[in-house]
């Protein structure tokens, strides 16, 4: 849920980072905190297990700049990719304002985009969102692979309703933050709406 | 369709920090602090210092939401407090409605005494957030009706 500050002129919003295990999420949060000036982000947390698995979530604060006199801050989070963590993938879309999911471009890793696909619907139902209306992006990740989907055909199993689609390699941080700056439009139109 | 945005007046601010002042002294505590059930810092009052209170807040929503995921697989609505005790600090946090109420404090000050101050406090709290919730999106003179694709932009340039 977005939350302006007049006293502190602050916009603070919140961006979820989702998708199956192995596909990326902190690898493209972890980037825009290398990437990013250290007066601009805050610490990056990381909930994980000891062989660097994510357990709950990851966490980061942005500060991205200025509008309208208001500081924009973006609270980016990532979700366990896991399966059997699903419990705390539902909570952590409580009082979210903009979903990237993260696909896997492998072939052998398109039934988990897909079931990641559906648990992300699901999911934001139980928190009363709906997927079709929400700020959304989909990044198609691992571009570098051998063993990859062509694009097109990605999008035609996961795009669902037209939804900016970004090719990444998070590890590089290619494509990273055009995945934000779509997400992050997205929400910063919806205040326009009001 | 994403929430309804919360916007807190700067009036509205300075009474919640007012309230959070008193407690802060009422129960001898070293930083109070007001997080919603999101994560996003409401206000803070204390000794900040350098103390990470973004991500102190973030980890305070998560833990609530934790825990209460742990109540309702036993059949409770919500742990409505938290503790946790330090050698040397410690944090209190009382949920109270969707706002929590997180207590820093040190030896110079009890669980119980803390306690006690944020069960007499959470009232007052929840009835001003209650006011803020029932402000209007559209009747307030939001700075974001005008923004444009370029002020988008300029974030990222």
């Amino acid at each position: 849920m977005t939350f302006i500050n007049y006293a502190s002129r602050e916009i603070n919003c919140k961006i979820v980072y989702y998708g199956p295990g192995l596909c990326g999420k902190t690898t493209n949060l972890q980037h825009i905190f290398d990437a990013t000036a250290p007066q601009a982000k805050g610490k990056l947390i990381s909930l994980a297990t000891e062989t660097d698995r994510t357990l709950f979530f990851d966490f980061m604060p942005l500060e991205l700049g200025t509008v309208r006199g208001f500081k924009t801050r973006f609270h980016l989070y990532t979700v366990p990719g896991q399966v059997f963590y699903d419990a705390s993938r539902k909570l952590i879309l409580k009082g979210v304002d903009g979903v990237v999911f993260v696909a896997d471009s492998q072939e052998e890793r398109m039934d988990a985009n897909i079931e990641s696909l559906y648990n992300l619907e699901e999911n934001l139902q139980t928190q009363g969102y709906d997927l079709m209306k929400i700020p959304y992006v989909l990044q198609l990740n691992k571009r570098d692979l051998p063993n990859i989907l062509p694009v097109v055909d990605l999008k035609t199993e996961l795009q669902r309703k037209g939804e900016p689609v970004v090719e990444a390699v998070a590890s590089t941080g290619s494509g990273v933050f055009d995945t934000l700056k779509a997400v992050a439009k997205q929400v910063l139109t919806e205040l326009r709406k009001g | 369709m994403a929430d309804t945005p919360i916007l807190l007046r700067e009036q509205q601010y300075h009474e919640i920090k007012a309230v959070l002042a008193r407690l802060r002294m009422e129960a001898e505590a070293r930083i109070v602090f007001l997080v919603d059930k999101d994560g996003q810092q409401i206000a803070a009052q204390g000794d900040v210092g350098n103390l990470d209170t973004t991500s102190l807040a973030s980890l305070v929503a998560g833990n609530v939401a934790a825990t209460s995921g742990m109540a309702q697989l036993i059949g409770e609505k919500e742990f409505p407090t938290l503790s946790h005790e330090g050698d040397k600090e410690s944090i209190h946090i009382a949920v109270i409605g969707r706002l929590l109420l997180v207590v820093v404090f040190d030896e110079r000050s009890s669980l119980g005494l803390v306690k006690l101050r944020s069960k007499q406090i959470a009232r007052q709290l929840s009835s001003l957030f209650d006011e803020i919730l029932r402000a209007d999106f559209d009747d307030m003179d939001s700075p974001f009706a005008e923004i444009t694709d370029a002020d988008i932009d300029s974030l990222f340039s």
